[in-house]
């Protein structure tokens, strides 16, 4: 029987969700291991883009920032920033973006900025970086987020980055023409929009993760589709490499003072 | 004029004053920590300070009072956590208030790109359905003449003046950067006055690619010679970004006294000098 965390389940889960000839647009955290992940597995020839202008990269440990040395080492090409979002993502040439939350709603519109008010805000987050474009540029968008009430709620504080807006044909209505949240990647199950709301529906649990466990975890009411898969638990070959890639990274990120 | 090989404290006293609108950029890479510390030691107030990423170099900044504003997208210590001065600057007014112009990268790299090409603004597909446009009034939307469409618009970054770090520069002042480049030559470009801290004087750059990122000597201000200057950020080619030391300032900067001790011995009783035993400790 194989043995896995929660966490480690995501992480496979949204490497799954990756193909070898995507052009992915990584965000830093949870997104950069999941897409090294994809790359040291089933998906080799993957372009992986960070934000610091490295297209092309592979690197053998993840990065604590986004512009690490290791990024561009193993690039194919290293590009200056105005460039990479002029020409690289706003053009039009990445097929994902993978990103992550502190806050989300059921429509997928992420806030990363403020939680409360933002002139007079409860807890002052980094803010948007590259996402609120990487959110509307990018051919589609993956989210990856560990399930909670605080983090999956009905209203979200602050529209950082666009997802499916009030749902429906919503997103378009900004002169948005590319597809949007298209997947969901929690710790509990995977959820992609309903075809016509676009909010989003439960469509496959992580095993031994029950209905309940959901729906106490989430802060908008969950809806499940006609027909739930159970995703498939990670293999032990997956296991394996993730744990190594955390293991180097752990190493190299400690070896230095 | 051509640049002029300087002190770090000449540079700074010559080239940046009081109210000034600064930009210290670097992406992840060769962050000017050196002359960071210079413009604290020189007690230069009232600045507002332009930067993508403000992370611990903005952190020291503000929390030693020298900021009046900040203007950025993204305010974060890497992979560790939050900028605690920053925080504290926003939510307790400590030191002071500090006024916030927020922005997306993307919407800062093209005003960077329209500072440098001579613009007045920047125009982009940006901020489609975001709420940033909200609260910045310096984030409008404009209609493509041609087309309709509707175009995010923001003013062009143009600071009095730039500092950025890169790997070298020769003996005419000539600057040489490579690896990640961010957004320095567009930074130093737009800028009125330009400060270039490098990690070597070399005679010739030797074998290079035609194409590699230079800044010819007639654009640039002052340079400034300081091995290891980007510590604890990195110079490719130099030493390596040292990760432990970002996350060793998470409990420094989360306390008052503990980050003003640290200031005290390592900015006020410190100097350029001190940099570069970290290229050393961080060759790895």
């Amino acid at each position: 029987m194989v043995e896995y965390t929660p966490t480690e389940m995501m992480t496979v889960s949204a490497a799954r969700a990756l193909k070898n000839d995507d052009v992915c647009f990584v965000g830093i955290g949870m997104p950069s291991a999941a897409c090294n992940l994809a790359r040291l597995t089933h998906a080799p020839d993957i372009t992986l883009i960070y934000e610091s202008g490295t297209i092309g990269t592979k690197p053998d440990v993840l990065p604590l920032s986004i512009g690490d040395g290791e990024l561009c080492e193993t690039a194919l090409n290293t590009v200056p920033v105005p460039e990479m979002f002029r020409y690289w993502l706003q053009g039009g040439k990445i097929s994902v973006g993978f990103l992550g939350a502190a806050q989300l709603d059921k429509f997928g519109n992420i806030n990363t900025t403020v939680i409360g008010d933002y002139d007079n805000p409860k807890v002052r987050l980094p803010g948007g970086g590259g996402a609120p474009e990487i959110a509307t540029s990018c051919g589609e968008v993956f989210l990856v987020m560990k399930q909670s009430k605080r983090g999956f709620v009905e209203k979200i504080d602050f529209v950082t980055s666009l997802g499916h807006g009030k749902g429906g044909d919503d997103r378009a209505s900004y002169g948005v023409d590319t597809k949007g949240p298209s997947r969901l990647i929690t710790d509990l199950c995977i959820m992609e929009p309903h075809p016509v709301g676009k909010q989003f529906v439960v469509t496959s649990i992580h095993p031994g993760v029950t209905r309940e466990e959901i729906i106490e975890n989430t802060g908008w009411t969950v809806e499940f589709a006609d027909k739930v898969a159970e995703t498939a638990i990670p293999t032990e070959k997956e296991l394996q490499v993730l744990r190594e890639l955390h293991a180097r990274t752990a190493k190299a990120h400690a070896g230095q003072q | 004029m051509v640049a002029r090989f300087m002190s770090l404290k000449e540079a700074v006293a010559s080239c940046v004053k009081d109210g000034d609108t600064i930009s210290m950029e670097g992406f992840t890479h060769l962050i000017p920590h050196a002359a960071g510390h210079e413009i604290i030691r020189q007690g230069i107030k009232d600045l507002t300070l332009i930067r993508m990423t403000p992370d611990m170099i903005y952190d020291q900044l503000i929390g030693a009072g020298c900021a009046k504003k900040l203007v950025f997208s993204w305010g974060g210590n890497p992979g560790v956590g939050s900028l605690h001065r920053l925080r504290e600057a926003v939510q307790e007014h400590w030191p002071h208030k500090l006024e916030i112009e927020e922005h997306s990268h993307a919407a800062m790299a093209n005003a960077y790109d329209a500072g440098a090409a001579g613009l007045p603004c920047a125009v982009f597909k940006g901020y489609r359905g975001a709420e940033l446009p909200r609260v910045n009034p310096n984030i409008k939307f404009i209609k493509c003449p041609f087309t309709g469409e509707s175009l995010a618009a923001v003013p062009s970054i143009r600071p009095d003046v730039t500092v950025v770090h890169a790997q070298k520069a020769n003996k005419k002042g000539d600057v040489l950067f490579e690896g990640i480049v961010g957004v320095q030559k567009e930074a130093v470009l737009a800028a009125k006055k330009s400060i270039v801290t490098v990690e070597e004087i070399v005679d010739d750059f030797g074998d290079i690619s035609s194409n590699a990122v230079m800044l010819p000597n007639w654009a640039v201000t002052a340079i400034v010679e300081i091995p290891g200057g980007a510590h604890p950020s990195y110079a490719q080619g130099y030493y390596k970004r040292d990760n432990a030391f970002y996350k060793a300032w998470d409990p420094i900067a989360r306390d008052r006294e503990a980050f003003l001790a640290w200031i005290e011995e390592h900015v006020m009783n410190g100097g350029p000098e001190d940099f570069a035993a970290k290229r050393e400790a961080n060759k790895g």
